[in-house]
């Protein structure tokens, strides 16, 4: 019978530091992953904590942690060559077909970027394979900015708005919320139209509006969820919303299925 | 296949069946109870039919057997995991009728909600079900009104009427367990005793939808209620876990990682790293429970996860009532819909 909650070791290769307080773990692995899906990483001691898959390489895995809590603190004691124990993926993940052939708008906030960042990363790749791409990514302030060395490839392929919420004077780059930004968007073809939104609870709420008043119809719309997943497996209820379990059912949903699940 | 026994011979019966399993049973302890003087009725190890309470419905459930309180998933060193050996002897349970509608609930979690859980399902393969009778509707139980009150996929029935005993043995271990005690009584048709109505009567809302949340019975509850838990540890139906890893003093990086028994009324449920949480408040955590327990689990699994059993409402520190509160939403809906 198999058990689902041995978690196997992986030898970290190679950590990308993007922030004081957040890094890339690249971690070894073998098998298939979705961008969006999620492992249960942990450290004996310590407990588990669900990271979402921020890049899916050869071999390998990236997670992209936030120092926040107790097992992700612990976890940034830890360095190249040194292991973790991970089990996964869990979760449905970003669907690339939903997207192909599609003027994708991908909508982020903060760590938020890490999950949907596989999917950037396909578009930014094959920029053929979509009607247009366009990256909106919200960070707190210049120094929060993720993912640095990506948008430098990212601007060069597919459209790119990175804005800080607040900026010290002098500072050149767009400022303000996400949200700011929706209603400046140029789209072509609002029936081809698709949106992914992964961000705070808050933000997402505030997101999905103004991309509502664009006249985007909701099934065009995908949002990602966070929850508390202790399992990962749907049996220990802390990310059941409504009907759903996010760990199964999401993290991944279309809005017409995300607006119900009222927490 | 129904028998008549003297309780001699039915006690007999039980302690061949002890020979061959581990006979669960709720067992009233005298003077455990919460307050001074209180007794407790809780599930324990019987070898006899006189140590099984018969009359009073158990405190708490049978789901701590199939379910422990903490149970350990495995053993950890620095890189090496080991998972405690499972036990290969049989689980006899005794349980009323609404508590055997509960397995069911624990099943459609454990083992048909995304894959089956390793540790659920070892426990379970174990596991032989014996019907307790319920010669009368119990104080706060609402049985009837969840169409739990009833039921066939037992193993066995045992209900001991003055000096007999009354069997119906479905499972075939059992019998032959049985089989120098049973062989040479004739076999007769055994009536099974179900309450048909309860004292307490409940009336489900039928057009519950997420409409529902904005209700202002929430608040009120959200008022009253402690937060302590006692309702989901007291729930055959409640099934929530969290992750826990303990290491030992004298040696730091060898320890054991659990799960352990988790109640969406309690602090820290939904805390998520960086200090996000959901549902802060107890009204919000009550409408998730009653939610869950009557709207969201039937529109997932097509039948409601509450089996009446009224443990909630006896435990209530706060006297909140879950029947009554699902008596308000079904009112709720009458007013509204005049």
């Amino acid at each position: 019978m198999k058990n689902d909650y041995i978690p196997q070791l992986s030898t970290i290769k190679e950590v990308i530091r993007h922030t004081d307080l957040e890094y890339t773990f690249r971690m070894e692995y073998e098998g298939e992953v979705k961008p969006g899906q999620f492992f249960e990483i942990s450290l004996p001691k310590f407990g588990e904590a669900p990271i979402s898959v921020s890049g899916i390489g050869d071999g390998t895995v990236d997670f992209t942690i936030r120092r926040v809590g107790k097992v992700t603190n612990e976890i940034f004691e830890n360095y190249v060559g040194d292991r973790l124990f991970i089990r996964g993926p869990y979760g449905n993940g970003f669907l690339l077909d939903h997207y192909r052939g599609k003027e994708l708008v991908i909508v982020t906030g903060g760590t938020g970027l890490s999950p949907v960042r596989g999917v950037v990363e396909h578009f930014a790749r094959h920029p053929e394979e979509a009607m247009g791409t366009t990256l909106i990514a919200g960070f707190k302030s210049p120094k929060d900015v993720l993912f640095k060395e990506d948008f430098d490839f990212w601007r060069e392929k597919i459209s790119v708005i990175q804005t800080v919420d607040a900026a010290p004077e002098g500072y050149e780059g767009p400022v303000g919320m996400v949200t700011k930004y929706i209603p400046t968007l140029k789209l072509k073809h609002l029936e081809h139209a698709s949106f992914i939104c992964v961000g705070p609870p808050v933000m997402i709420r505030f997101t999905v509006m103004e991309i509502l008043k664009l006249g985007v119809p909701e099934e065009s719309i995908w949002v990602s969820h966070e929850r508390k997943m202790c399992c990962g497996l749907g049996k220990c209820g802390h990310c059941k919303i409504g009907s759903s379990y996010v760990c199964l059912d999401g993290p991944v949903f279309n809005y017409t299925d995300g607006k119900e699940l009222i927490d | 296949m129904g028998y008549q026994l003297s309780k001699a011979a039915g006690d007999k019966l039980l302690a061949q069946w002890s020979r061959n399993g581990i006979v669960f049973a709720p067992v009233k302890m005298e003077g455990e109870g919460c307050f001074a003087d209180t007794d407790v009725v809780r599930y324990g190890n019987v070898t006899s039919l006189d140590q099984v309470e018969w009359e009073k419905k158990s405190d708490y459930s049978f789901k701590e057997i199939l379910l422990p309180i903490n149970e350990t998933l495995f053993y950890f060193t620095e890189d090496q995991t080991m998972v405690p050996k499972g036990k290969e002897q049989k689980i006899l349970i005794f349980l009323r009728s609404c508590d055997l509608h509960a397995v069911k609930r624990l099943d459609q979690i454990y083992l048909h909600n995304g894959g089956e859980d390793f540790y659920y399902n070892r426990l379970r393969r174990r596991a032989k079900f014996i019907l307790m009778p319920c010669a009368e509707t119990c104080d706060s139980g609402f049985c009837a009104a969840m169409g739990t009150n009833a039921c066939e996929d037992y193993d066995a029935y045992v209900s001991v009427e003055g000096e007999d005993v009354f069997l119906d043995i479905r499972d075939e271990e059992l019998s032959m367990w049985g089989e120098e005690i049973l062989n040479g009584n004739s076999e007769t048709t055994v009536a099974l005793q179900f309450p048909k109505e309860n004292k307490e009567k409940v009336t489900l809302p039928k057009n519950l939808s997420n409409e529902s949340v904005s209700l202002a019975l929430w608040k009120e509850y959200g008022d009253r209620c402690i937060g302590c838990g006692r309702c989901n540890f007291v729930c055959p139906t409640c099934t929530c876990f969290t992750m826990q890893d303990i290491f030992y003093r004298d040696n730091t990086n060898v320890g054991e990682r659990r799960r352990v028994w988790a109640s969406c009324q309690v602090d820290g449920y939904t805390d998520m790293a960086g200090g996000h949480s959901y549902r802060k408040s107890q009204g919000e955590r009550m409408r998730f429970k009653v939610m869950h327990k009557i709207y969201d689990f039937e529109k997932r699994f097509g039948y409601p996860m509450c089996v009446g059993c009224g443990r909630c409402d006896d435990v209530c520190p706060e006297y909140i009532s879950y029947s009554a509160c699902i008596n308000r939403l079904a009112k709720e809906e009458q007013t509204h819909e005049k």
